[in-house]
């Protein structure tokens, strides 16, 4: 049987973001609606200019608590009853808190858009917060916090942005906040949170599926064209590291069969004029699965199930992080892997062919990632909270494909720097302690896994 | 509701083509489900199924060792593969001027694959099987409820009774023989079903597909699995207690059903539904909103479509509660659905749901794909996916009371517990 030659491509075919019409109430709330007609489903989204990087020390998880309290109740209806009605129309309400905004939505059937998006207002703009259901919030937040901690991975997470960040900044301690500060929350905060900052001026209402510029701005008068007030928080100052220099951090966890590794250093702004180049650089050296520390420690080394590394993009410099779990045996060699990567990726321009691989991946995956309602208008709520331009989405794929070698290079020489890497490793201390001091490259900080750097006295 | 278009061919090796046209992005999907699974592993050989589907991402007679990822990456789409019980799906998503890629991807492996198999490529992807094993199951809280819960409700001689991802001793007793026979034996066309769905012409497509495809030899016949038929109810409430590194009991209660696609499975999944799904579900009412012992409450069909099939109900406590007091209170809920029954604003609820899932499911080429390759490889035809919401909507709240007095009684239930480990001088 002879084999078939591998085919060439067709021609590609147009692809457009889906068109995007903004309109503001006179109350100051903006719109935002992208028609996708295709099938009968709306996806709801509104951005409140109140996250959690924002928050007062000692009160950080305010905005998480807020955002999942406001079901809870809503004018004459308590929470259970307004937990029945939006699953009776097929949907439930969402409200969560992201580093930069507080965040609620939901996804419905066209037929049932009306009702729910009528209910949706009313749990945004007049929410009770019953004591009792701030309470069981805040002691389900306790709940939540202490099984992430007993988990390899949550507690690597939780770890490495307390050791890498200096006390002071938001950025050391959780989004949804710590033990000790959820604790301290209660109804009477969380209605002040609410009343301070949620409002037309702070919420911008994203609505995308099967309606039109029209019928949405006529759903959004109806329902907050009489709300008032909110004011943004003060910005968060720039975060700060915990120490200069490199730092190797090991976190018992007895006999555990693997190492959860971290290896990194504060990034950059999402609003840095290096975001692009930044992206495909990252995507060489670890956002794919072709990337260079994917391919070296899973399909070179079999040190592990995978390898990874990405930029957490917030308004404030978020943290450019490695991610991966070893082996505990191969933990000092994965380590030493890892920040030789990170090194080549300075030393010399990527080929071309490296470059084109992420420039095309990221390029092409652009009209994927984008089949459905949900991730446009999360989309369309990110470039509302970074304040990107207008045609951020039109121009995307022509401009990842413009990035050059040379961009690349230059990036990596600005944004990754293995001199101030914290390198953070939670195993079996005495399997990995001395093997990761024998690599030289600083002085092991050996931790119980309850150290909480962010809370220490 | 939407009906997904469906056009399915036959090519003369047996491999079954389900075409599904839509324009609305010039994206396009392709989807090969091999029906084989963990079930067909043989004795001694727990985790295989598995560690094949990653040999087959190690190239093939002109692909090179991971070139498939990045010939897919490189034209700008996504792609993966999965294994399961008794199937292992392979799927990429492109650009749609690049569709021809992926069949060729697919066709290559699907007819030559063994050329490219070496014993370093297996003893590195047996390594790497091993750490997504210490990963997802060792290194993880309640991790190994996966593999204890089919174990618990299979009995031992049943093909679903072992562990998906294998035993560590199985993964290193894998040979070279074992990838080929394997091979031989299961990738072929006769015994796969290839779906296209999203941006392409449907006479270039199938002229693709007879071009990639078309010149595989059918296979010998797949070995039959043991007949998977077990009593309708386990006669028996089974218990197994775990004393694992949690912070919080957890609970899993499971229900013996019948198979996916039996008219009583969607009275199941109903009432999965009513009882887990949401927060107004009565489980999470009364456990998590009123109760307050617990943080988590959801209810699951595995949607196995042989023999029978599980409802689950997982429930995780608030730290401190002992799991005597979760247990008695996922009990006393089961129990009073069997008492009072389903109320019509209950049944409405589920369907509302399910309703709203159904449509968002299906939003995505990919997803959307699967979804054909997977009623054409259990059902026998992919339109039938398009009954999905109509066969739901026909429960009534009779048919759900119904069966749920035959089957969520005490002597069709299956307890897996997991309690935290006493910690020296702490009382758990």
């Amino acid at each position: 049987m002879s084999a078939p030659a591998r085919p060439s491509p067709g021609t590609a075919r147009p692809y457009e973001f889906p068109a995007v019409h903004r309109h503001a109430l006179a109350n100051g709330l903006r719109l935002v609606v992208a028609p996708m007609p295709r099938l009968p489903l709306v996806t709801v989204l509104a951005l409140v200019d109140a996250g959690a990087a924002t928050e007062a020390t000692g009160r950080e998880g305010i905005a998480t608590l807020t955002a999942r309290t406001l079901a809870e109740g809503a004018g004459a209806l308590d929470g259970a009853t307004l937990t029945a009605r939006f699953e009776s129309l097929g949907t439930a309400f969402d409200g969560s808190a992201d580093w930069d905004s507080s965040l609620a939505r939901l996804t419905v059937t066209r037929s049932r858009l009306e009702a729910a998006f009528a209910l949706f207002a009313e749990v945004l703009t007049q929410p009770t917060f019953p004591e009792a259901d701030v309470a069981r919030r805040r002691d389900e937040r306790l709940a939540e916090l202490a099984q992430q901690l007993a988990e390899p991975r949550g507690l690597a997470d939780e770890r490495f942005s307390g050791f890498l960040h200096a006390r002071e900044c938001r950025y050391a301690r959780d989004l949804a906040g710590t033990a000790h500060s959820v604790a301290d929350l209660d109804a009477a905060a969380v209605r002040a949170f609410h009343a301070a900052h949620y409002g037309p001026r702070t919420t911008t209402v994203v609505v995308v599926g099967d309606i039109t510029p029209e019928a949405a701005q006529r759903l959004a008068e109806q329902a907050f064209g009489g709300w008032t007030g909110g004011r943004a928080p003060a910005p968060m100052p720039a975060p700060r590291a915990a120490r200069e220099g490199r730092r190797l951090v090991v976190v018992e966890k007895a006999e555990a069969p693997q190492s959860e590794l971290r290896v990194g250093h504060i990034g950059v702004p999402r609003a840095h004029p290096d975001y692009l180049p930044i992206v495909v650089m990252n995507g060489i050296l670890g956002g794919l699965f072709s990337s260079r520390i994917n391919l070296n420690l899973r399909e070179r080394h079999a040190f592990t199930y995978g390898a990874s590394s990405g930029y957490d993009w917030r308004r404030g410099a978020g943290p450019f992080v490695v991610s991966t779990a070893v082996k505990s045996e191969v933990t000092d060699r994965a380590v030493a892997e890892i920040l030789r990567e990170i090194d080549a990726m300075r030393t010399a321009a990527p080929t071309a062919s490296e470059v084109s691989l992420a420039t095309e991946y990221l390029a092409g995956v652009f009209p994927i990632r984008y089949e459905t309602t949900a991730a446009v208008a999360g989309a369309l709520a990110g470039a509302t909270m970074f304040g990107l331009p207008a045609e951020w989405f039109s121009t995307y794929r022509a401009r990842i494909r413009a990035v050059t070698p040379d961009d690349v290079l230059a990036a990596a020489r600005a944004h990754l720097d293995p001199a101030r890497a914290l390198v953070l490793a939670v195993g079996d201390a005495a399997v990995i302690e001395g093997p990761l001091a024998a690599l030289g490259i600083a002085p092991v900080e050996r931790h119980a896994s309850e150290d909480d750097p962010a809370e220490a006295p | 509701m939407m009906r997904i278009p469906v056009e399915t061919t036959t090519l003369p090796n047996g491999l079954r083509v389900i075409l599904s046209r839509d324009h609305a992005t010039p994206v396009v999907a392709v989807n090969l489900w091999y029906h084989v699974g963990s079930a067909n592993e043989r004795e001694g050989r727990t985790g295989f199924a598995h560690l094949f589907e990653h040999m087959l991402f190690q190239g093939s007679a002109q692909v090179a060792a991971n070139e498939h990822f990045e010939l897919v990456q490189r034209a700008g789409g996504t792609l993966n593969g999965s294994t399961w019980l008794d199937r292992t799906n392979y799927y990429e998503t492109l650009p749609s001027h690049h569709l021809e890629l992926a069949l060729w991807l697919e066709a290559d492996r699907m007819a030559r694959l063994l050329p490219a198999m070496t014993q370093e490529k297996l003893d590195t992807q047996r390594d790497v099987v091993k750490n997504e094993r210490r990963w997802s199951v060792d290194n993880q809280p309640y991790g190994t409820w996966w593999e204890r819960l089919p174990a618990l409700c299979f009995p031992p001689a049943h093909p679903f009774h072992h562990s998906l991802i294998g035993s560590m001793e199985h993964l290193t007793a894998a040979s070279l023989d074992d990838v080929a026979e394997f091979f031989r034996t299961y990738y072929t066309p006769d015994n796969a079903v290839l779906t296209i769905c999203g941006d392409f012409e449907a006479s270039a497509a199938r002229a693709m597909v007879e071009r990639q495809f078309g010149a595989i030899p059918r296979g010998n016949g797949r070995p039959p699995l043991p007949d998977l038929t077990l009593p309708p109810t386990f006669g028996e409430w089974k218990r197994e207690v775990v004393e694992d590194a949690v912070v919080a009991p957890r609970l899993f209660l499971a229900f013996r059903i019948p198979p996916a696609g039996d008219d009583a499975w969607y009275a199941a999944s109903l009432l999965g539904a009513v009882l887990g799904t949401g927060e107004g579900s009565r489980l999470s009412r009364a456990l998590v909103r009123e109760q307050q012992l617990a943080s988590e409450a959801t209810a699951f069909t595995f949607d196995l479509a042989k023999g029978s099939d599980l409802l689950v109900c997982d429930v995780t406590a608030r730290p401190g509660v002992a799991a005597a007091t979760l247990e008695a209170a996922v009990v006393a809920e089961i129990d009073r659905l069997l008492r009072d029954g389903v109320t019509a604003e209950e049944r409405a609820r589920a369907l509302a749901l399910y309703e709203t899932a159904w449509v968002s499911g299906i939003q995505s080429v990919g997803a959307r794909a699967d979804k054909l390759s997977q009623f054409a490889t259990y059902r026998g035809d992919a339109a039938l996916v398009n009954d999905e919401p109509a066969r739901h909507a026909a429960v009534g709240v009779d048919a759900m009371v119904d069966f749920a007095r035959a089957r969520l009684q005490p002597t069709n239930r299956a307890s897996l517990l997991y309690v935290p480990r006493a910690v020296a001088g702490v009382a758990a």
